[in-house]
């Protein structure tokens, strides 16, 4: 497994965890946090300085950009236009061109617009970006995009922020099947299960923010992430059983005594 | 003269440039991207992009997020 690397349009990665950076308790924590999390992937979003005061901390203070690649997202962005607008500002801020594309349908849901999504997608890639979009579990939608040109592909297993895990392992399954770039599960992982589930299916990574900042204990939850994102790789890799209605002893059946 | 700064009224020296504009709002250029009218100023061209009356600026930097 030492040459089992994540390559996303190009650059190598080592873990396949990728971890979000919003929703913790303060900066420190969430430092600590992607540290035990061995991400090497990290998402930020983009928003106004705060003008009026100077003297809040800067989440830049805590992250070393050589140590992590930054993913800025367009979370918030409700039309193609706001979302290629973000991302040309954090290309700007950043000087990288990887970006995690994000165009929501409604407030409730946090489902993407996968029209917009299309139309931004086009456009950023055009520009140079790197594009890896949040998208529905659909297969279809998913080869459109990897079409257009997007590095990976990015379904979502539940709505963002829900922790109901894989809700429809079948269309991920589906889409691993039929998608050449890399798959990764964006939203939805509640717990370290929902990981593995995500990783035995054969994703090539998982991302997450809340599931680790809303835990009672991060820095753990952090630490069982990465474990349960390996541990479903090396499965998927190992190859399961399948699976059988009855049972098949595991003790030999002859030499009983009597 | 006035300017908007996030969507704030802000009061700067008639002429000033982007530069004189983010050393009075305390802000380090390195970790910030900046539109005026829409359109991305680069770092490298703040010192010399002068700022008109009614201009509209975004300065955006990153923040947490997932």
């Amino acid at each position: 497994m030492a040459e089992d690397k994540l390559v996303i349009a190009g650059r190598e990665f080592n873990s396949r965890l990728m971890v979000g950076t919003g929703k913790y308790a303060d900066f420190r924590q969430m430092a600590q946090a992607l540290e035990v999390s061995g991400a090497e992937i990290i998402t930020v979003a983009v928003r106004r300085v705060n003008i009026s005061d100077r003297n809040q901390e800067s989440l830049l203070d805590y992250i070393d950009p050589k140590k992590y690649t930054l993913l800025p997202n367009t979370a918030g962005c409700y039309t193609a236009d706001d979302a290629v607008r973000t991302c040309r500002l954090a290309r700007e801020a950043g000087l990288s061109d990887f970006v995690k594309l994000e165009v929501l349908g409604d407030e409730k849901t946090l489902f993407p617009d996968n029209e917009e999504l299309l139309k931004a997608a086009r456009i950023l890639i055009k520009e140079g970006f790197t594009v890896l979009p949040y998208c529905s579990d659909d297969v279809i939608l998913c080869r459109k995009l990897e079409d257009i040109g997007c590095a990976a592909v990015m379904p979502l297993g539940a709505p963002i922020g829900s922790g109901l895990g894989i809700r429809n392992p079948y269309n991920i399954r589906i889409i691993l099947e039929n998608i050449k770039v890399p798959v990764i599960v964006d939203a939805g992982v509640g717990s370290a299960s929902d990981a593995a589930i995500a990783m035995e299916l054969g994703c090539a990574g998982v991302l997450m923010n809340t599931a680790i900042a809303g835990a009672q204990d991060p820095i753990a939850m952090a630490e069982a992430m990465k474990l349960a994102v390996i541990a479903g790789r090396l499965s998927y890799k190992a190859g399961r059983i399948p699976r059988k209605l009855y049972a098949n002893a595991s003790s030999p059946l002859d030499g009983m005594i009597g | 003269m006035f300017v908007t700064v996030n969507g704030n009224s802000t009061e700067v020296k008639d002429g000033s440039s982007l530069a004189e504009l983010l050393a009075h709002l305390q802000i380090k250029r390195e970790h910030v991207a900046v539109e005026v009218n829409l359109d991305i100023v680069p770092k490298t061209s703040y010192d010399s992009r002068t700022l008109a009356t009614g201009d509209v600026i975004e300065i955006v930097q990153f923040v947490g997020g997932g």
